[in-house]
């Protein structure tokens, strides 16, 4: 006889076995597929990042056409790409300038640009952040290590499940001799929530 | 707008390149919603409300725990299963793992 913490026999965790719940009850009744959930967690995981939204920002800085065409209707210009929100919503482009620093947060759970950034960082899944960015976004952006002058106004974008935003950071300084596809590199993507301000190149290579 | 008692809450942490999941449930739970959402079974507002009720809620659980939540809370919801059939089969994935020897793939019993 064996006791019962020998470990010869698998174990799952509560959670692991009300998602195997979830997920035999529903593909038996046909609500979903394994195929299509394998594929999902595939393309979250591997093609779909901050990545997609730094090629927006990058054409936005070098081709005023798209530039134009993403201030006045965000949602086609980034589908032009080939970025597609499959949850309907509108995507808003915020161009951050001399006067105006733009922060993104989601007060009342996380709704996030998926298709441009990617899942959210936990910090941005926080209670902290959610209610404090609202409040005193100086100093949550001091969090981060942002210091914007107190000249500069900053606008905090509430997002919902209708209506993501995407911020369009400033041109670094001394990148006018990059293409599109060196300046992508340069976005990161707090820079495109708003926690970031992109350096100017100290020394271009 | 609900006030939010900030001394009874974490700090922010401040982490960069974390993994996009932390655990494979993470992922299964996250996906589900999507497809789910894609096959029509719920609409992207509803999911979001059901999320937002979790998260407003007092319990303090990791934001996949509440995610899993608002899975379980809106699928009951639109009687695409019930709480009922949801313990079943959670009971009966424990009883698959306790014969299932350790590293071999539990499955439910076919029969």
């Amino acid at each position: 006889m064996h006791s019962h913490d020998d470990d010869d026999h698998s174990h799952l965790t509560d959670i692991e076995a009300r998602v195997r719940a979830l997920e035999s009850l529903l593909s038996e009744k046909g609500y979903i597929d394994s195929a299509s959930v394998d594929k999902i967690v595939q393309t979250y995981e591997t093609n779909i990042g901050p990545q997609n939204g730094a090629h927006v920002v990058a054409k936005a800085w070098t081709n005023p056409e798209f530039n134009t065409w993403l201030k006045n209707d965000a949602t086609a210009a980034i589908h032009s790409l080939g970025y597609t929100s499959r949850q309907g919503e509108h995507m808003v482009a915020v161009f951050n300038s001399a006067d105006t620093h733009h922060l993104v947060v989601c007060t009342l759970c996380s709704c996030y640009p998926w298709s441009v950034l990617g899942l959210p960082p936990t910090w941005y899944k926080s209670p902290p952040f959610r209610s404090r960015a609202v409040i005193e976004p100086r100093a949550v952006l001091a969090d981060f290590g942002v210091e914007i002058s107190e000249s500069i106004t900053i606008e905090v974008h509430d997002s919902t499940a209708e209506i993501r935003y995407l911020v369009i950071p400033e041109r670094p300084e001394n990148t006018n001799n990059l293409g599109e596809t060196e300046l992508a590199k340069l976005v990161t993507r707090d820079s495109m929530i708003g926690t970031a301000v992109l350096d100017k190149l100290s020394a271009t290579s | 707008m609900k006030e939010v008692d900030l001394t009874h809450l974490p700090d922010m942490v401040l982490v960069d390149n974390e993994p996009v999941f932390n655990e494979p449930w993470e992922a299964q739970a996250f996906a589900m919603v999507i497809d789910l959402h894609q096959k029509g079974a719920f609409t992207w507002a509803e999911w979001a409300s059901a999320l937002s009720t979790e998260i407003q809620g007092s319990e303090l659980r990791s934001y996949y725990q509440h995610w899993l939540c608002a899975l379980e809370s809106l699928v009951t919801v639109k009687q695409l299963t019930s709480t009922t059939a949801l313990e079943a089969r959670k009971t009966q994935w424990h009883e698959a793992a306790a014969r299932t020897p350790h590293g071999e793939a539990i499955e439910l019993q076919s029969d």
